[in-house]
């Protein structure tokens, strides 16, 4: 019944045996303790739950574990792991672009992905960037403040190779 | 300027959340914890004439299985708080046993090995029902309908009339007088966190810790001790992080009960995690009110008076403020005008749904939204512009205290200050003038503007169901870090921070040598919570105040340890020093160090304060470390360093301010689109302008929700439509206007730091800015009025039927 | 939130997964990016025993030209065909369409062929191939066999697809020149899914006559459909503004009309003549 797979989180692997039902957003909480992605609804509409996989943000909550067998996995405790703020979680400390934290691990990996395709998105790219995640305490003004603070801090470092 | 006060200063508490270390209710694991899942009613009205729990409870993982014959006499009902005259307070039990009375009560619980076999073995829980007809819209139950308690013999709760002045005479002398009937609709608060509970119970000590998410840890644990039944020094509430709350988490919920004493039979950690699905069911919704608004005025503007008859749609039960929230919106029926008679007469209704309670503003949003409609409905009436109608009416700000016909004194407030500089942010003329081309040309741009005024800081005890205060203690640890005990629950509204600015400029230390502490009922002196925009002017206060007494004792200490009186010694950027004007002159060879903002070799030597040993007095840190080692401390002092204080305010604050929203409206579809969202908001002082703002914007995207999105629909039957996050629509990044924003300040007297508060100012102020809005640029067409959420359907509607 | 239990089969070869399909029929789904299908398990509303999760499969997700034709393999992304820069100039309705899909993390997941065999009345894709008039190839253990779009949607939830059968590669016969194509899309504020989701292709000739048109809508029905009375109505003419407001009034011609919380059926019938025009009016801009 269970299936053994192998998932590597944050550039460790892990090996488990999974009952094929086990959702990702679950065996990344429960089974290896990563509580920094969240679960906000059930229907894959609030992107609490969203993770980077294999170069792509997805939504933890809409895949199985053994889907994700043989991929590489970031979450939030990724995202630091250089022991410095990834620009875009700098951005979200700095524009005070979040409040409760609870859809702020979703949003930042979303934010993430969206600067890695469009650098230098405008407001309104970001907003459409960002449809996917849902907020119910700052109205999102301070989030598209934190996406633009970590662009141009991005395109810095770019620009001077750091 | 104070180096903390009043500057955007970063969070505090952020650092853990953006990298995902934050521990909400579900990132607790304890060992060998079992999770619970509940079988809840999928009938809106049934009598349950048997349960078969057998094949349930021999599901694999499963451990047990309860329902409301095990637990009837054993846990007692889900409290309410609120105490009117003849209320009807059913007996709302944690598990039904015999009549289900909404779509999601909970009938049965399994406790299982994990989450997933839980909630497979819900499924194997047989139940038989009779269904029984269901009452569901407000005004049909008011009437008669099916009962939803037989015997109470009608599904009136209570009636209550509340307000001054002679209001038949008012409305009949008035030269005008205009009527709406008006819908708040049902909403859910949606916190992106739902609720969660895990308890765990130690035998050996006979004591239960329980985790919850929520807004009042003491308030729950005094209500928790009464409802399992055990020494409310035996129990301990933790409130670890919370993902939000609006109002949701101010209760006391029948899970948060069970669990506890689940934990208590089995003698291990019990958890369980909400779904979205049961939060959208069985987690209290906000407003829920239909009435009828009568104003009257004269044809220059004056308004004369103001009724208000509504009926308040409960749901089937009170949870812990339910039948009080629409006594809230009485209070606050004067808005920001002169309104010599006012009048509400509440009819609070059973009907077959989850109950309501307070959700963000709690009451007073529907009030702001009944008075600000009524003075666009008047200035409609009499073809004035409704900027006039609502300058003519507000009281002057030598008037204040302002005294209103529902009983309340306004504390202070300037808000024509706050009109005047909205409408200069929006250029209010230039847009009238655009408005007119546009009109001109066949397009429907619309202005709306609200006008509020907001009651916080909730509140002196005498108002309030169960204390008003708010407590704090500060001391300062022996190696000298600066550690706050706040009774106040923050849950994202940053006290962590706002509340280390107070201290670190008030003791002169710096922000990160100060830690707050809140949430858990084991470490923290007794609290009432956060709610009601209370945080910061009363729980904020009880800081402040605790510091000046730390501080007297720090003085007398360091006066000691100078050897001079505590009258001679001053204590400035966290230092104390003898005054100068009683200062000797300065001892041959000691280099004393100047005042800050004296330069050095400037300053006359007999200005200088003595030198200590070091010669350059103590610090406060020092004053800890004598306090705490004791052994030369003023004769008959109290060894440490900490202070404590409950702070009773002496009234509310009312925050006020102006937000002015304009819309276009796509002719052919009714899609509405924002031009411009301006808002001057005036919540007082502030600690810290970035944490307002995101307040302020936070708050006006949720009243945004309820103007054009939000709704909770049961249909006839009572089974809830909008169930889902698919269904029930909370505004996205995308249908958000950028918002500007800016202040007026005008200080509270009530509190020494003269703050408000500002957590529901959004969400009061902007609803019937952007309604108006709406209504404002279907006004070719006839329309005064709208109810919410105005859908584009409504619109293309009223513009189809005139082409 | 919890899924039922079930088996779990991850094919390596479409060869060994119509195997397995036709050893479950009834009691297997496929799972392809699993974003209609989880969603629905999660809340119990499917409860299949079996799950074929064809994602290991190699070689089912790709864009190609061949034989005058775009074929796209069934686990394509929607933001494969988002991205695609070589679609974006022959076949643009496709990333137009595929940008409009849920949101950034549903379409890095979500697949074309899942979405066209889940047959949502609301869903996007249907719009587009309809339009687009494709042929759906599907395979199973007795061979291959090519459906074409028009009869592949039977209803909602449901398509021709047999017991057994996998939807594998989706096939459209390139554009030929001055074509214009456009993909506008009413969303449902909570659900993002389609209150009204126009996909129009068409081509016109040198005088700006036009000469094909093919208008897929979705939302509106159980099913996507092809407004054909439109297509009728707009070919040959010159796509001038009053022969467009003659012939979007046809937008709804035969179809039993949704109405929902959100959109009454009158409301909806409105929006989609308005969005038929505008889809009309913004590929008719572009066939140049």
């Amino acid at each position: 019944m269970k299936k053994p797979i192998t998932v590597t989180v944050n550039g460790v692997a892990h090996h488990d045996e999974v009952e094929p039902r086990l959702l990702l957003v679950h065996y990344i909480r429960d089974v290896l303790g990563l509580t920094g992605t969240h679960i906000g609804c059930e229907t894959s509409i609030c992107g609490a739950c969203t993770v980077i996989l294999d170069g792509q943000s997805a939504k933890s909550c809409t895949m199985f574990a053994v889907q994700a067998d043989g991929a590489s996995v970031t979450t939030i405790e990724g995202m630091a792991a250089s022991g410095d703020l990834h620009p875009v979680q700098e951005g979200f400390w700095e524009q005070h672009g979040l409040q409760c934290g609870y859809c702020t691990p979703g949003m930042i990996m979303a934010a993430a992905q969206m600067l890695e395709r469009n650098p230098d998105p405008t407001d309104a790219e970001i907003r459409h960037g960002l449809e996917g995640n849902l907020c119910r305490c700052t109205g999102y003004q301070h989030i598209v403040e934190a996406v633009q603070y970590a662009s141009r801090k991005m395109r810095d470092q770019a620009a001077t190779g750091d | 300027m104070a180096k903390y006060v009043g500057q955007r200063v970063k969070r505090t508490e952020d650092p853990r959340l953006i990298q995902g270390l934050g521990h909400y209710v579900d990132d607790i694991k304890l060992p060998d914890t079992l999770h619970v899942a509940f079988l809840r009613s999928m009938y809106a009205h049934a009598k349950i004439k048997s349960i078969d729990t057998s094949e349930a409870s021999h599901a694999p993982g499963v451990v047990a299985v309860y329902t409301g014959k095990d637990v009837a006499a054993r846990v007692g009902p889900v409290p309410c708080a609120a105490a009117l005259p003849d209320l009807k307070v059913p007996d709302y039990r944690v598990l039904a046993t015999n009549h289900v009375v909404f779509v999601g009560q909970p009938i049965a619980v399994v406790v299982a090995t994990d989450r997933y076999a839980a909630r497979d073995a819900i499924d194997l829980i047989m139940i038989d029902y009779e269904e029984l007809p269901a009452v569901i819209d407000v005004e049909q139950a008011a009437k008669g309908g099916p009962l939803v308690y037989e015997e109470y013999g009608d599904n009136i709760a209570y009636k209550l009339t509340a307000g001054e002045g002679d209001i038949e005479a008012a409305l009949k002398s008035s030269d005008r007088v205009v009527s709406q009937r008006i819908v708040h609709q049902r909403l859910a608060p949606i916190a992106m966190e739902g609720r969660g509970v895990l308890a765990r119970y130690y035998p050996g000590e006979q004591e239960l810790t329980i985790w919850s998410s929520t807004q009042i840890p003491h308030l729950l644990r005094t209500q928790l001790a009464i409802m399992i039944g055990m020494p409310e020094n035996k129990l301990r509430v933790i409130t670890p992080e919370v993902g939000g709350g609006f109002g949701s988490k101010l209760n006391v919920y029948a899970e948060e009960a069970l669990l506890g004493w689940i934990s208590m039979q089995l003698g291990k950690p019990v958890k369980w995690i909400e779904s979205r699905r049961e939060n959208i069911q069985a987690t209290i919704h906000g407003r829920g009110q239909v009435g009828y608004i009568e104003m009257g005025c004269n044809n220059d503007g004056t308004i004369t008076g103001l009724r208000y008859n509504v009926f308040a749609d409960l749901g089937a039960y009170h949870q812990l403020l339910t039948p009080a929230i629409p006594t809230l919106t009485g209070l606050m029926l004067s808005g920001s005008y002169k309104i010599p008679a006012i009048q509400m007469n509440v009819t609070g209704v059973f009907t077959n749904k989850m109950a309501t309670d307070a959700y963000r503003g709690a009451g007073r949003p529907e009030a702001t939204y009944v008075v600000e409609r009524a003075v666009d409905l008047v200035a409609a009436e009499l073809g004035m512009d409704t900027v006039d109608v609502r300058r003519k009416n507000f009281p002057a700000p030598s008037e204040f205290p302002f005294k209103t016909a529902t009983g309340l004194f306004y504390d202070s407030g300037d808000y024509e200050a706050a009109l005047n500089k909205a409408l200069a942010m929006a250029d209010y003329k230039s847009l009238r003038e655009e408005q007119k081309k546009a009109r001109e040309q066949g397009r429907l741009i619309g202005i709306g503007l609200s006008t509020y005024v907001e009651i916080c800081a909730l509140g002196p005890s005498q108002a309030m169901p169960a204390g008003g205060w708010e407590s704090a203690t500060v001391r300062i640890e022996p190696t000298g870090g600066v550690t706050i005990l706040t009774g106040a629950s923050p849950h994202g509204q940053g006290q962590e921070t706002s509340f280390a600015q107070i201290a670190a400029d008030e003791l002169g230390v710096d922000l990160n040598a100060v830690t707050v502490i809140h949430g858990d009922t084991s470490i923290v002196q007794y609290g009432i919570g956060t709610f009601g925009s209370r945080a910061t002017a009363v729980g904020g206060t009880a800081v402040f105040i605790a510091i000046e007494k730390l501080k007297e004792k720090a003085t007398n200490i360091a006066a000691h340890m100078m050897k001079t009186d505590a009258s001679n010694v001053v204590f400035k950027e966290g230092r104390f020093t003898k005054q100068a004007a009683k200062a000797a002159s300065a001892g041959a060879g000691a280099k004393p160090e100047p005042e800050p903002d004296v330069p050095v070799g400037e300053a006359p030597a007999g200005a200088m304060p003595e030198p200590e040993a070091d010669g350059k007095g103590v610090t406060i840190q020092d004053v800890a470390l004598a306090a705490h080692i004791a052994r030369d401390i003023p004769p008959g002092s109290e060894p440490g360093l900490s202070a404590t204080y409950f702070f009773e305010p002496t009234n509310f604050t009312f925050p006020f301010g102006t937000h002015i929203a304009v819309v276009e409206v796509d002719r052919e579809t009714g899609d509405i689109k924002f031009m411009r969202y301006v808002a001057v908001d005036d919540c007082g002082k502030v600690i810290n302008p970035m944490l307002v703002d995101g307040q302020v914007q936070g708050g006006i995207v949720q009243a945004l929700g309820q103007a054009m999105y939000e709704e909770i629909v049961y249909d006839d039957q009572g089974q809830l439509v909008t169930g889902t996050l698919m269904d029930y629509a909370i505004p996205k990044a995308a249908m958000v206007p950028w918002m500007d924003l800016d202040r007026t300040e005008t200080p509270s007297p009530v509190n020494p730091m003269g703050v408000k508060g500002v957590g529901e100012a959004g969400t009061i102020g902007a609803t019937p800015a952007i309604v108006g809005a709406i209504v404002d640029a279907l006004s070719p067409f006839g329309v005064r009025h709208l109810d919410m959420p105005i859908k584009p359907e409504t619109l293309w509607r009223i513009i189809s039927k005139a082409n | 939130m919890i899924p039922a239990q079930f088996d779990y089969l991850a094919p390596k070869t479409i060869d060994e997964a119509v195997g397995l399909f036709a050893q479950h029929p009834d009691e297997a789904k496929i799972l392809a990016g699993g974003h209609s299908l989880i969603p629905a398990m999660k809340l119990r509303l499917a409860m299949p025993q079996v799950l074929i999760d064809i994602s290991r499969i190699k070689d089912l997700a790709y864009i190609r030209e061949e034989g005058g034709q775009i074929r796209i393999g069934a686990m394509t992304t929607h933001y494969q065909l988002e991205s695609s820069d070589r679609l974006r100039e022959i076949c643009p309705l496709l990333p137009e369409c595929a940008a409009q899909i849920g949101d950034v993390q549903v379409r890095n997941k979500g697949t074309i062929g899942g979405s066209l065999a889940h047959s949502d009345p609301a869903g996007d894709w249907p719009a587009a191939i309809i339009a687009l008039d494709a042929e759906m190839v599907a395979v199973s253990a007795s061979g291959e066999r090519t459906i074409n779009a028009g009869d592949f949607f039977v209803d909602m939830l449901t398509t021709a697809l047999g017991p057994g059968e996998i939807l594998r590669e989706i096939r459209i016969t390139t554009p030929s020149e001055r074509f214009g194509q456009s993909y506008l899309k009413v969303p449902q504020p909570a659900s993002g899914f389609a209150v009204v989701g126009v996909a129009v292709t068409l081509t016109r000739d040198s005088n700006g006559v036009c000469k094909s048109a093919g208008v897929g809508i979705t939302g509106v029905a159980s099913k996507v459909y092809r407004a054909t009375a439109v297509e009728q109505a707009i070919s040959g003419s010159g796509l001038d503004e009053q022969t467009l407001a003659a012939a979007v009034a046809h937008a709804t011609d035969g179809v039993s009309v949704n109405g929902d919380l959100y959109a009454s059926e009158a409301y909806r019938r409105h929006l989609a003549q308005v969005y038929t025009r505008r889809a009309i009016e913004a590929a008719a801009s572009r066939a140049k």
